[in-house]
C-alpha cells in the first residue's frame, strides 16, 4: 500500500499500462506541453498534472500532444482503438464535450453495436468535471446524466484513490469505450492504494458506511459531503448507508436496492440539475422495484436547474452541501404518513 | 494614416486602461482576492484597440477567454467589468459569469467566450445581422482557436455567404503551454484564411498603427460587400496563460525581453513623441488619469454589494 493523491494515481496507472500494453497511447491538448516552445517539451504534463513524464518515458508517438481540437481528438483516439491501438483521450474540461458530442454519442458509443457485434473499440475518455472553483458557467459542469443517457458507453466517476487505480486499470483494459469522469476537486485527495496489478469490475458500489435508517447514493465529490453529513447525523442517532455507485453504468442496482429495502428511505446526492439526472433515474428505479420498502418519500438534494455560476457566494448556494444533505435526512425521518 | 490629437489620446488611454486594468488583476488575484480562472491580455492592447477603433456600437465584436482588453476596448463599462471580475451583483453580467464571460450588448459586445473556437460562428450570425446594418462583425480569435473546425466551419460560412465577417487571429504564439509552431499546421493562419477564400493580410500587432490601418483597409472591404476577410496579428502576451501559471514553456529570458522590446505601449510612445504628434507630459496626464479609475474601480468592486442565494434563480426561464 502506498498513499497517494488521486492526481498521481491517474498517472501512475497509465504509466502502469503503458508499460504493460505497448498498443496503448493517449491524444491530449498539453498533455506533454511546451511542444514548439522555447522552454521545450514536457513542460507541463497535463493541466492536471496527469501525464507528466509519459512523453519523455513513452516517446512522440505514443504520449500525442494535439492543437485545440476535440471532435479530431476523440475521432482520431477513436479510429485507432478501431484499427488495433487502444488508446486514451483527454478532454480538458468535460463542458468541452459539447465540441465532440458527435464523435462520442454517434460514433464511439454506437460502433458494436451498428456493425453487428464485429467490431471493439478499447477507448477511455478521461474527462475532469465539476464544480467547486469557480470556473464559472462553462467549466464547471457534470455531464454524466447525459453520457450515462447513451446506450454503448460505460462511465465511471471513483471518489478514492483506491477506486481511481482499479476502475482506471479496468478502463484501460476493456474492449469497449468507457467515459471516464474525474473530479477536479478531488485531484488532490490523498488515500492508501493497492500495489501491484488492482483491478475493480464495473458495476458494484462501494459501501462507504453501514446504517439502518437512511440510504445514501452518491458519486464523485458528493460522496465525500454525504460521509460529512452522515458523522452529523450518527450524533443524532440516525445511521446512514452510503453507497458511492462508482460506475453509473453499468449500475449496481443489486446494492441499491438491497439497501433501501434495508433502511426504507432513500436520499440521492448528485451534482447535476434535478431534472431528467442520474437522481431522478436512480429514483425511478427504486419507486419501481423497492415501493413496498419506502417508508417516506425519495428525496434529492441537487443542484437548482440553471447553469453553475461564477461567484463563490452563487456558487456555494448553487452546490449540494453537507448541511442541505443534513436538512434532508432530518425530513426524512420526521416523516409520517397523513 | 492621419489622426487627430484626440484620437491618439483616446487610443492610448484605452491601451493604457487595458494595460493597467490587467497589472492591477494580476496584483489583486496574487492576495487572493478574485475568484476563478482569469487570462489576462497585457501585451496584447495594440491588437484590441487597433481594431476596436473603427468601430460604433452597431458594429459587433466577440472575445474569447481572454477577453479583457477586446471589452475595453469595445467600450464596455470598466467599473462594471471590475466588479463582475470580482463577482459582485452589481457587475456588468451580475456575478453570473466573470472574467471570462464579460458581454455588453449595447456595446455591441457578443461575449468574452470560455470555450475556445465557439466566437467565430456567434460572429457570422453578427454578420447576417450586420449586412443589413451596413456594419461589421468581428470576430477575436487566438492562434490555439485557429485550428477548432468550428472556426473553419465559420470561415467557409461567411465566404459563402459574402458575410462582411473581419476574422481577427491574435498569434501570441502560445496556445496554453503549446507552442503555435507546433499546433498550426499551415504556414501561417493568414495562408490558412486565403485558403477559404477571402482577403487575408498579416500586421504588426504590437504597433497600434499597423492594425490599425490594416483593419481601416478590411473594414471598408467587407462594408462594399467584397466578403470576409482576415488579419494575422503577430503580438505577445506579457502575463502566463492563465494566473497561476508557471510557464514552463517560456525561453530563458523571454518575458524580460518581450516586455522590453515588444511593449506596444512603449512603442506608441515613441513614436507619437517622436514624431512630435503628443508631449510625453499629454501621455503622462492620461497615465495618472488611468491609473486613478483603476484605483477607483477596485476600490468599488471591493466594496459592492455581493450577490445572494436568491440570485442564483434570477435570470432562468422557470426554477426547480
Ligand atoms: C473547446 C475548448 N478546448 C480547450 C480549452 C482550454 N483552453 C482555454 S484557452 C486555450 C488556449 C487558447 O489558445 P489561443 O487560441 O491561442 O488563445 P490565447 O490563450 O493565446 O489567447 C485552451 C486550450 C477551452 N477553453 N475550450
Ligand atoms: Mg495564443
Amino acid at each position: 500500500m502506498a498513499i497517494k493523491m488521486i492526481r498521481d494515481v491517474i498517472r501512475d496507472t497509465i504509466d502502469d499500462e503503458m508499460a504493460r500494453d505497448d498498443r496503448l497511447i493517449m491524444l491530449g491538448e498539453d498533455i506533454v506541453g511546451g511542444n514548439g516552445a522555447p522552454g521545450g517539451p514536457e513542460a507541463i504534463g497535463g493541466i492536471w498534472g496527469t501525464s507528466g513524464g509519459l512523453w519523455a518515458k513513452y516517446g512522440a508517438d505514443r504520449v500525442i500532444d494535439t492543437p485545440i481540437s476535440e471532435s479530431a481528438i476523440i475521432g482520431a483516439a477513436a479510429g485507432a482503438a478501431l484499427t488495433g491501438k487502444r488508446a486514451i483521450a483527454e478532454i480538458m474540461f468535460a463542458d468541452f464535450i459539447g465540441v465532440c458530442m458527435d464523435q462520442i454519442w454517434n460514433q464511439v458509443a454506437k460502433f458494436r453495436y451498428m456493425f453487428g457485434g464485429k467490431t471493439s473499440c478499447p477507448l477511455v475518455i478521461r474527462m475532469p468535471y465539476g464544480a467547486g472553483f469557480n470556473a464559472a458557467p462553462q467549466h464547471s459542469q457534470v455531464i454524466h446524466q447525459f453520457v450515462t443517457a447513451m446506450p454503448g458507453l460505460k462511465v465511471v466517476m471513483p471518489s478514492t484513490p483506491a477506486d481511481a487505480k482499479g476502475l482506471l486499470t479496468q478502463a484501460i483494459r476493456d474492449d469497449d469505450p468507457v467515459i471516464f469522469l474525474e473530479h477536479k476537486a478531488l485531484y488532490g485527495v490523498k488515500g492508501e492504494v493497492p500495489d501491484g496489478d488492482y483491478i475493480i469490475p464495473f458495476g458494484h458500489a462501494r459501501h462507504v458506511t453501514q446504517g439502518d435508517d437512511i440510504t445514501i447514493l452518491a458519486t464523485g465529490m458528493m460522496v465525500g459531503f454525504a460521509e460529512n453529513a452522515a458523522a452529523q447525523l450518527a450524533q443524532d442517532g440516525i445511521g446512514c448507508d452510503i453507497l458511492d455507485l462508482r460506475t453509473t453504468s453499468p449500475l449496481d442496482e443489486e446494492a441499491i436496492l438491497d439497501s433501501v429495502e434495508r433502511t426504507g428511505r432513500l436520499l440521492i446526492v448528485d451534482e447535476a440539475p434535478p431534472r431528467c439526472s442520474f437522481a431522478t433515474d436512480l429514483s425511478a428505479l427504486v419507486a419501481q422495484k423497492a415501493f413496498a420498502s419506502l417508508k417516506a418519500p425519495i428525496d434529492m438534494v441537487t443542484p437548482p436547474h440553471s447553469p453553475v455560476p461564477f461567484a463563490r457566494e452563487l456558487e456555494s448556494a448553487y452546490l449540494p452541501s453537507p448541511d442541505k444533505i443534513v436538512a434532508s435526512a432530518v425530513k426524512l425521518m420526521s416523516y409520517r404518513r397523513g | 494614416m492621419q489622426l487627430s490629437r484626440e484620437a491618439l489620446i483616446r487610443a492610448y488611454r484605452q491601451m493604457k486602461t487595458i494595460r493597467l486594468f490587467e497589472e492591477r488583476l494580476h496584483d489583486e488575484i496574487a492576495l487572493g482576492e478574485i475568484a476563478g480562472f482569469t487570462h489576462l491580455y497585457a501585451g496584447q492592447e495594440a491588437c484590441a484597440v487597433g481594431v476596436c477603433e473603427h468601430l460604433g456600437p452597431t458594429d459587433y465584436i466577440i472575445s474569447t477567454h481572454r477577453g479583457h482588453g477586446h471589452c475595453i476596448a469595445k467600450g464596455c463599462d470598466v467599473m462594471a467589468m471590475m466588479k463582475e471580475i470580482y463577482g459582485s451583483r452589481d457587475g456588468l453580467c451580475k456575478g453570473k459569469g466573470g472574467s471570462m464571460h464579460i458581454a455588453d450588448m449595447n456595446v455591441g459586445m457578443l461575449g468574452a467566450n470560455g470555450i475556445v473556437g465557439a466566437g467565430a460562428p456567434i460572429a457570422v450570425g453578427a454578420g447576417i445581422t450586420a449586412k443589413s446594418n451596413g456594419t461589421v462583425s468581428i470576430a477575436f480569435s487566438g492562434d490555439g482557436a485557429c485550428n477548432q473546425g468550428t472556426t473553419f466551419e465559420a470561415m467557409n460560412m461567411a465566404v459563402v455567404l459574402k458575410l462582411p465577417v473581419i476574422f481577427v487571429f491574435e498569434n501570441n504564439h502560445y496556445s496554453e503551454h503549446t507552442g503555435e509552431a507546433y499546433a498550426v499546421g499551415a504556414e501561417s493562419m493568414t495562408a490558412r484564411s486565403a485558403a477559404f477564400g477571402m482577403k487575408a493580410i498579416k500586421a504588426n500587432g504590437i504597433d497600434f498603427f499597423s492594425v490599425y490601418d490594416a483593419m481601416r483597409e478590411l473594414i471598408d472591404y467587407c462594408k462594399a460587400g467584397n466578403g470576409p476577410a482576415s488579419i494575422e496579428l503577430d503580438c505577445e502576451r506579457f502575463y502566463g496563460h492563465f494566473e497561476g501559471d508557471p510557464q514552463r514553456y517560456r525561453g530563458p529570458g523571454e518575458l524580460d525581453r518581450i516586455r522590453e522590446e515588444r511593449d506596444c505601449l512603449k512603442t506608441f510612445r515613441t513614436r507619437v513623441t517622436e514624431a512630435k504628434l503628443l508631449e510625453g507630459a499629454e501621455l503622462d496626464r492620461v497615465d495618472v488619469e488611468v491609473a486613478d479609475l483603476i484605483d477607483r474601480a477596485v476600490g468599488e468592486a471591493k466594496l459592492a454589494d455581493r450577490p445572494t442565494p436568491q440570485d442564483v434563480l434570477q435570470d432562468v426561464y422557470i426554477s426547480y
